[in-house]
Parts: structure tokens; sequence; C-alpha cells
């Protein structure tokens, strides 16, 4: 297809029509909840994101009412308790974190020129989970079950069952299902932003947003693993009685408190990253320039990114820790306010170089920076051990976090709001309203926590439900009360400017004037996405190339059309996107649905300690992700490339390492590996804790034989994958499939010998912390064995049913990503087991 | 351009190892094993030992290591930052602006990531103790 033959508008009129009926959402009651192209789920996705924050704004504003003054009684102390420790973890996993991955679900496609992100249905699965899991875990409060240990859940308050509820199962299980959810989003962001950019658009011009969404999905493959491990171990002990963390039985508190801090903070910098890249976006276009200093704010992304993991312990300063690991730790906290200093003084250059205009968005945005600085200054003085020991557990750590999370993430994502609507909706918010309720919540938040650096020095302390009139800090509680409920009011004249808005005309196309590519949206929205996928020479293209929107308008640019009736996009490659497929992607389908309800059944059930049940939804499970990648990946496209203009012809078909696949394989297997050195990190955590470990008496299993043996099967399995990759590869079809079977023998013989060793070594896990560690590890492994055994059938299944051939051999690629960590964790899981204890 | 860099025959090794987000992380993961090592470090003597080691010469190697690596990818982003080839301000879709921008990126990482470890070796030289 040439630039000529778009000149013909009948031409280009058919191309449209059957752009729209491909991208046609579904109809129906119950059919359009079946939808997963992008704009449908991300919307969702925002809206009950939007919800759970309210209602968690509520719940603070009922504490906020109960300690307005002294000894009051409108709560009591066990609702109390559960009124924080909802409100925080709500606004956190059922705020914070989705709404970063609902808001990139919408706009990255839009900002990389792409028709959807590679996997659509893996969307819908995140938001079908993160829908169930944030019900169940916030609508405990109303049966008076919610979680009351605080949002971090110490331990051994929160595991032993005497002392804490149903709601303690609840928050783990609720909410390690939509830490599922987040992997999985994390997924398909990183692979989204590596993959699916349009052509010429190098790393050197992507939009700053893809930059800090990269980035901060990466953090989540690393932050969140860590925090399964820790509720594995924390189930296993309030299900089972194994006690990791019951110092009576060789276990420790301090264990939770690592695992979970190595999520927590890093966790602080995945909710602020991704606002602080709404203003990337915005201060550009308000400022009427380029930013300023690209390079420099990939430095201060990628910069806190790794520094943001050197910072657990300052939230343990008070555990008894040496002082000079305290130290370690202090100085990181202080080093990570460089990057984070760097990114501000970016968009204050910028703008100080730019011709400002003055908008709603930008009033939010400034407004948020303001209010953040503040945040920062006192995490600067806590970060610093010995004043951390005087404020630890006061009203003054309240007040910086909340200036921390107010300013970074809430007020960042008002602006988002206000500058995207438009771009979501086709119509702009009320500017008079949105100052209005700016101004309230700017107020209300320093009216609310500023006087609490006050009460805390002066003595209050966190979690506790009311305070004597003796202490004098009655009227800074009923300023900050005062300020919650200005704050809240402003909140709701947002909420009010929201709900007018479907009455209100639509607004220009690219109503701001931007310079970047989601602008391309119309008012009246089209579903495909973007109408050709252009050629991308500048950061802002909209401003910087000529006849950029009509070029893309009138279909000049790629893949204008879709001749064979499929949802297709463009793959390119990492550093220069440079075109390498054109892949088919996922289409509406009720099967995410019902795999995220298999799945939380199975997370629920399990709270209330029906296992039956649960494991049966657990074979549901297995049998909805097998359904969904049979029918739905590796397809073998029935012709093996197409032309997408311009006189490239790309594949239809990639495997390997330049597979979209691949890489989702890959990505999910560093957050899994993660998860396991979790577990090992308890190991040897235990370890240091004590003088002997293993205890003396409970040396002697699991022997060095058991694990040996499993570790050599394990290794067996995974060199027969390689080997049947290759014969695969060569066309030899019949010898792949039979070492394929050994393969699959050999990951069972590791995965039983690997139960064997702790099994008949007579280990009993409840006994000490030593055998109960010992379990999990092998339990972990063998799973991973008898996972590696499903895969490597639905591969021979696949290779039988004619859906995997020489040159079409996905399927193997992929699982031999997995082979390769199922390798890496036999070995570091049995000689840790086997041969620790030898040298110990 | 690019056919031209490959063509030139005898280049020296920072002009063969070419820049890709692989090498963009060397300085923050070396900063990273630097910091993993001091915190393994003192919490496992400090546990079994009940002492920081009197003469950590092994840390100071260590850290010098870690500063060693640092040093050479900056120097290396330095170096490739300044890849001659097309016009300023260097934000073209080009294979040289997209290399320029890469290795100064890596040179910014590097410079904080320098910074970062002597902010981790500080507490060894000032503190050292476990109680």
């Amino acid at each position: 297809m040439s630039l000529h033959e778009q000149d013909d508008p009948r031409l280009r009129a058919a191309q449209e029509e059957r752009l729209r009926a491909v991208w046609a959402p579904p109809k129906g009651l119950f059919l359009k909840w079946t939808d997963t192209n992008n704009d449908a789920v991300g919307a969702w996705y925002v809206l009950t994101g939007f919800v759970f924050m309210l209602f968690a704004g509520v719940l603070g504003l009922i504490m906020r009412t109960q300690l307005a003054v002294p000894d009051n009684d409108l709560v009591d102390a066990g609702t109390f308790n559960q009124l924080f420790t909802l409100h925080g973890s709500m606004m956190m996993f059922l705020f914070a974190v989705p709404m970063f991955e609902a808001v990139s679900i919408i706009l990255l496609p839009q900002l990389l020129g792409a028709r959807d992100l590679p996997f659509p249905r893996l969307s819908a699965f995140g938001y079908w989970s993160f829908l169930i899991g944030g019900v169940f875990v916030g609508g405990s409060i109303l049966f008076n079950a919610a979680p009351d240990g605080g949002w971090f859940m110490y331990p051994p308050l929160t595991t032993r069952t005497d002392l804490s509820g149903i709601g303690a199962d609840i928050w783990m299980l609720g909410l390690s299902f939509i830490e599922v959810s987040s992997i999985a989003a994390a997924v398909e962001l990183i692979v989204g932003v590596l993959k699916c950019r349009p052509p010429g658009m190098r790393l050197n011009l992507m939009p700053l947003y893809a930059w800090y969404i990269l980035v901060v999905a990466v953090m989540i493959l690393f932050a969140f693993p860590p925090l399964i491990a820790g509720d594995v171990l924390f189930e296993m002990e309030r299900l089972l009685d194994w006690p990791f963390f019951d110092a009576s039985r060789g276990g420790d508190p301090l264990l939770w408190q690592h695992l979970f801090w190595i999520f927590g903070h890093p966790e602080v910098y995945i909710v602020f990253l991704p606002s602080i890249a709404l203003f990337a976006m915005l201060v550009p276009t308000f400022a009427r320039r380029h930013l300023l200093g690209y390079p420099w704010i990939v430095l201060a992304a990628v910069g806190t990114a790794f520094l943001s993991f050197g910072l657990w312990v300052h939230h343990m300063f008070t555990t008894g820790l040496p002082k000079i690991s305290l130290g370690f730790f202090s100085a990181a906290s202080e080093a990570v306010a460089i990057p984070t200093a760097v990114q501000i003084f970016v968009f204050i250059a910028t703008l100080w170089a730019g011709r400002v205009k003055w908008s709603t968005p930008m009033l939010y945005a400034s407004g948020s920076l303001a209010v953040f600085v503040v945040g920062g200054l006192t995490g600067v003085m806590v970060a610093v051990a010995p004043f951390d020991w005087q404020a630890h557990d006061t009203y003054f750590v309240v007040a910086h976090l909340h200036y921390v999370l107010i300013g970074g993430t809430l007020l960042p994502l008002f602006a988002g709001l206000y500058y995207y609507w438009p771009l979501i909706t086709g119509k702009k918010l009320s500017d008079r309203l949105g100052r209005v309720a700016f101004w309230m919540c700017f107020a209300g938040v320093n009216l609310c926590f500023f006087p609490m650096h006050f009460s805390g020095l002066m003595g209050m302390p966190r979690r506790v439900f009311t305070y004597p009139e003796a202490l004098g800090i009655g009227g800074l509680n009923m300023t900050s009360t005062i300020g919650a409920f200005l704050f809240a009011a402003g909140v709701a004249v947002i909420c009010v400017d929201l709900c007018l808005s479907p009455r209100r005309p639509f607004a220009p196309r690219n109503p701001w004037n931007a310079g970047t590519l989601e602008w391309l949206a119309h008012p009246q929205d089209e579903h495909w996405g973007i109408r050709s996928i252009p050629l991308i020479e500048s950061r802002y293209p909209i401003w910087d190339q000529s006849d950029f929107m009509k070029k893309v308008d009138e279909g000049r640019y790629f893949l204008p059309d879709a001749e064979e009736g499929r949802r297709e996009t463009i793959i390119t490659s990492v550093l220069d996107a440079r075109p390498l497929a054109v892949v088919r992607l996922g289409t509406p389908s009720w099967i995410p649905m019902a795999t995220a309800v298999a799945l939380g059944a199975v997370f629920i059930l399990t709270t209330y300690h029906l296992y039956w049940p649960a494991l049966v939804c657990g074979f549901a499970t297995l049998a909805c992700v097998l359904a969904w990648l049979w029918t739905g990946t590796a397809e073998i496209p029935e012709k093996p490339s197409k032309p997408i203009g311009h006189g490239i012809e790309l594949p239809l078909y990639l495997s390997g390492r330049s597979a979209p696949g691949w890489w989702a394989m890959f990505i999910t297997m560093m957050a899994d590996a993660t998860a396991f050195s979790g577990l090992v990190f308890g190991y040897y955590f235990f370890w240091t804790r004590h003088p002997d470990f293993p205890p003396p008496e409970l040396a002697g299993a699991p022997g060095v034989l058991w694990p040996m043996v499993a570790l050599a099967s394990g290794l067996a399995s995974w060199i027969a994958t390689l080997a049947a990759r290759s014969a695969n590869r060569r066309g030899a079809l019949l010898p792949a499939r039979l070492l394929l079977v050994f393969a699959i023998g050999a990951a069972l013989v590791s995965a039983g010998t690997g139960l064997a060793g702790p099994w008949l070594g007579g280990m009993d896990p409840t006994l000490h912390s030593y055998p109960a560690i010992v379990w999990t590890i092998a339990i972990w492994t063998s799973a991973h064995g008898a996972i590696a055994a499903i895969m490597l059938a639905y591969v021979i299944a696949r290779s039988l049913a004619g859906r995997m051939t020489a040159q079409h051999d996905a399927d193997l690629r992929n699982v031999t990503v997995y082979m390769h960590f199922f390798a890496l964790t036999v070995v570091v899981a049995y000689a840790t087991l086997g041969l620790f204890p030898e040298v110990a | 351009m690019a056919d031209e860099m490959n063509s030139e025959v005898k280049r020296k090794w920072h002009q063969r190892l070419v820049i890709t987000l692989w090498v963009l992380i060397v300085p923050p993961t070396a900063w990273a094993v630097h910091f993993l090592f001091s915190y393994l470090w003192a919490a496992i003597s400090c546990a079994k030992t009940g002492s920081f080691a009197s003469v950590p010469w092994l840390y100071v190697a260590g850290s010098v290591l870690a500063l060693v690596v640092i040093a050479l990818s900056g120097w290396l982003g330095w170096k490739q930052s300044r890849t001659p080839g097309d016009p300023p301000p260097h934000e073209e879709s080009t294979e040289i602006d997209r290399l320029r921008f890469l290795a100064t990126a890596t040179l910014l990482l590097a410079a904080l990531s320098f910074v970062g470890v002597v902010f981790t070796a500080l507490p060894v030289v000032f503190l050292r103790q476990c109680t």
C-alpha cells in the first residue's frame, strides 16, 4: 500500500468500517462485561479504585471524628483498630497501586500509539481479580470482621488466633490475591513499554510516563513477591501452626517485618513515581515547551527505584538491630532524596524556561509539589535514626506519611484527573469547581496534617483510639479534624464536578494543545485506539511533525486496515523500536473473568478453612488457564506475513526472545524467583538468629541423599527440555516429544524426592522453625516441579495437535524459560536444604 | 551511520561495549550489590561474632571495587555520550542520539551510585559498632 492509495476517501471509509467492526465492544447485559479492550477495562479499573478511595476516606473521617475531642466514645477501641487498619490497607492496596495500573492501562496504549497492550485479556483478569479481592477485603468491616492489626499486620499479635480473628486471614489471603493482579499488570505494562512502541520511538523518544511505568512495573516484580513469600509463611502459621514468627519455637517476628518492609518501602515509591509521571506529561504541555533534562528524569526514576530497595529497615529503627545496620539504611534513606529532588528541579526548570499557562491541572500539580516537599523534608528528619527513635509511632510520622502520600500520590492524581478527563470522556471538567475544590483540599490537608507534627512531638501515639485531656492536645486534634472535613468537602466538590460532566458539551480534540501521542484520541471515542500507527521522529510529534494528526487520521502510516478481521498491533524491538511483527490480540472473552472468579474462590474459601471446595476451585482455575492458553495464545497464522503499508511486510508469528509471550514468561518468572528468594532469606535469617541452626537434635533431616536426588532429577528435566527445544527446531518432532516425556518424568521424580527428604526424616513442621522452613522450601520447589510437568504435557499436546511445529515453537520456547528458572530454584533449594546443615 | 561504526577495524573496548539498557543499570546494580553485601556482613558478623570486623580491609576492598565498577561505567557513559554524528539538541530518532541518551543516563546514574556507595561506607568509617 502506498501513500497514494490512502488519497481515496472510499478506501479510507472501507478501512474505517472494518476497523470499527473488529474493535466493536461486545453488547448485551452480560456480554459487555466480557470486554477486554483497554478503554473499557481501564475505565472500570479507575472507577473501582476511586470508589475504594472514597470508602477508605470515609473510614478516615470516622477516625478523625472519634479523635476530635479527648476521651471520646463514638467508636470503641476494637472498631477503631479495624478502621485504621482498613484505611491504610485500602488506600495502599486498593487505591494507590491499582490506580496507577488502571491509569496506565488507559493511557499507555494511547501514549505508545498501539492499538492495545499485548495481553488485553490479562488486563481484564487483573481487573476482575482486583474487584473480587477488593470487595472481599473492604466489605469485611461491614460484618465487624475487618483486619485490626495495623496495615503492616505485625506478628505475634496477628498470627496468634486467640488475639486476632478472621480479619487477619481476610487481609492476608484477600490482599495476596490482589498482589497476583498487580503482578499481572506489571507483566502487561513492562512488555507494553518495551515491545509495543510505534516504529521510530527509540528509547530516547519514549514519553516520560512510559519510562516511569517501566521502572515502577519492574519495581513491583521485586517488591511484591517478598510480601507474597511473607504471606505464605504467615498463613502457614495461622492455618497450620507452623511457627515461623513464634519466638518460643525458634521463629522470629522480625522476619515478617523484614519481608513486609522490603515490600513496604519500595511500595511508597511505586505509588509516588507514576503520579509524578503525570507531571512529566502535563508540565511540558502547560509550559509550552519540551521538558528540560530528559535523561535527568530517567536518572531520577531509575535511581529512585534502586535506592528505594535500600530503605526498608528505616521502618525498623527501633527494633534493636545493630547500630551499624541502622547506619547503612539511614545513609540510603538520605541518598534517595537526591534523585527525588532532581525530578522536582527538572519540573521547576521547565516551567521557568517556558511560557506557563496556569490551568487547573497545573494548580493541582504545583500545590501537590508544595505538599510533597514538606513530607520529603520530614522524611529526611525521620531518616536520621536518633530522631526516629523519638518520633517513632507518634503522630509526627502520621503527618509525614500523609504529606508524602497526599502530596506525592493523591493530589497529582487529581491533577491527572483534570488533565486527562477530556481524553477519556471527550469533555472538560469545570475550571471553577476544580479551583474551588483545589483550595479546599490544599487548605484541608495542611490544616489536618500540619498540627499532627506538634501533637506527635507532644507525645500523641499512633493507633490509639482516644487520649486524655491532660495531654493538652485537644485543640490540635480538633484542628486536624476540621481540616480533614474540609479536605473531604473538597473531594466531594470534585465528585460533583465529575457527576455534572455527562451534561456538558464535548471539548475540541486535544483541548490543551499538547504534543504527545495520546491526544490523537477523538472526543467521541473510536475503540480502535489509533487510526494508523505512526512513524515517530520527535518526543512531541503533534507539535513537531508536520501534518501529524492528519496523516494518522487518513491512515497514511502503518497498519491502517484490518483486512483479516483481526485485532492487531505492531511489535517492535526494545532499543530502537524497529518493526518486528504484527501480533493478533485477544478478543472479548469470558475466560479472564471466569479465571479470576475461580482463583478468587480459592483464596476466599481458604480464608474460611473450606479446604476441599478450595481445592476444587484450584482445579477449576487450572482448567480455565489451560483453556485460555490453548484457544488464545501462540496461534499459527493463516499466512506467514502481511503488509503494513509503505512496502513493509511483517511476520505474523514470533517465538523466542523477540516475542511478547517470551518476555511475559521471563518477567513472571523474575517475580517468582524473587518470592522464592524471600523464602530462602527466611532460612538464612533463622540461621543468623540462632547460635545453632539447624538445632542439633533436628539436624538429621532432610539428610543429603534425597535433596541431591531431587536436585539431579530437576536438572535432568531441564536438560531434556533444552534438548527437546533444539530437536524440535531441527524438525525432529518424535525425538522432541520423547525428550519432553522424559522431562515430565524427571520433573515429577524431582517433586517427589524433594518431599521425601523431610517426610522420611520425620520432620514435624509444628515443632520448630527449622522443619517448618525446610518443608516450605521443599513444597515450593516440588510444586514448581509439578507445574513444570503440566506445562511440558501441554507442550506435547500442542505438538500432537499440530498447534506447535518446528517453525512455530513459541510454546516450547516459553516453557524453556520456565525450566531455566525451575533449574535455578532446584539448585538453590536443595543445595540449601541438603548441604547447608553439613557446613553450618 | 551504524554500518560506519561497525566497519572501523580497530576500536577500543569502550567503543566495542555499546551501552544498552543492561549497561545502564550496571552502576545502580553495583550500588545494590555493595549495599546488600554491607547489610549481610553486618547482620551475620554482629549475630555470630558480636562485632563488625575490627580491621575491615575486605570491606574497604569491596567498596573500592564497587566504586571502580561504577567509575568505569560512568567513564563509558561519558565517552559514548559524546559520540560524534548528529547535530544538537540530540533528540532525533537516530541510533546515535539514542546511544547518546543512554550513555548520558548511564553517566548520571554512575554519579548517583558513586555517592550512594560512599554514603553506605560512611557508617563503617565512623561507627563500626553492633550495639
